[in-house]
């Protein structure tokens, strides 16, 4: 809040002005794709506990902006997730998942 | 002659013999059209994770081998026609793949 003597001088009422900066953490976390940075070739369908990361609380794959996955292996990852769901390794459909 | 992979879910009301009996029957079809196994595995009985058939759970299956493309046909076929086989699934394997294949199957062999 502003101090009462520069709200005296006619400065806009109630206007918050602050001393100091405040900390509040601006700098992003990048996103990166697993898969490239520890060298997995090959998404395996057979492993329903790895393919838990890509998938929501419903069982729906995730977007790629959300994990961060390259464009490469998000697509080798969802036919993963779909063969998966073939051999019911994992849910069609689900709630409550996570 | 391709590399393929083969998972597939037996009726978990099979008895013991009868599962063996089933996997033989289908490791000799593959061995009649010139297969060459590389591994097999017996996950065991496994829960679904849906019911497939009103059964919640099923016995799993893995093969891996090497035939030529025509053979996968005629083994579908198989599959499709008896009652014991709920699902399956025919993979042909990139070389990643066979990297990976090989891969789990030294790590496997380390924990079991």
């Amino acid at each position: 809040m502003s101090s009462i003597e520069q709200q005296a001088k006619g400065k806009k009422e109630g206007e918050i002005r602050y001393l100091t900066p405040l900390n509040i953490e601006t700098a992003k976390v990048k996103k990166y794709c697993m898969f490239q940075k520890s060298g997995i070739k090959y998404v395996d369908y057979k492993d329903p506990d790895f393919l838990m990361r890509f998938i929501n609380e419903q069982g729906k794959i995730l977007p790629r902006r959300l994990t961060g996955t390259s464009l490469k292996y998000q697509r080798k990852v969802a036919v993963a997730v779909k063969r998966s769901r073939h051999l019911a390794l994992m849910p069609y459909v689900a709630d409550l998942l996570k | 002659m391709n590399h393929y992979e083969t998972v597939f879910i037996l009726n978990p009301v099979l008895s013991e013999e009868q599962i063996k009996e089933t996997v033989k029957k289908y490791e000799e079809i593959l061995v009649s059209k010139g297969a060459k196994m590389i591994s097999k595995e017996n996950w065991g009985l496994k829960k679904l994770a849906y019911a497939i058939q009103h059964k919640k759970s099923g016995f799993y299956h893995l093969f891996e081998y090497t035939v030529a493309g025509e053979a996968i046909n005629e083994l579908e076929v198989e599959f499709r026609r008896d009652e014991r086989i709920m699902r399956y699934l025919t993979v042909a394997l990139d070389k990643h793949a066979i990297a990976w294949a090989e891969k789990r199957r030294n790590r496997n062999k380390k924990t079991a």
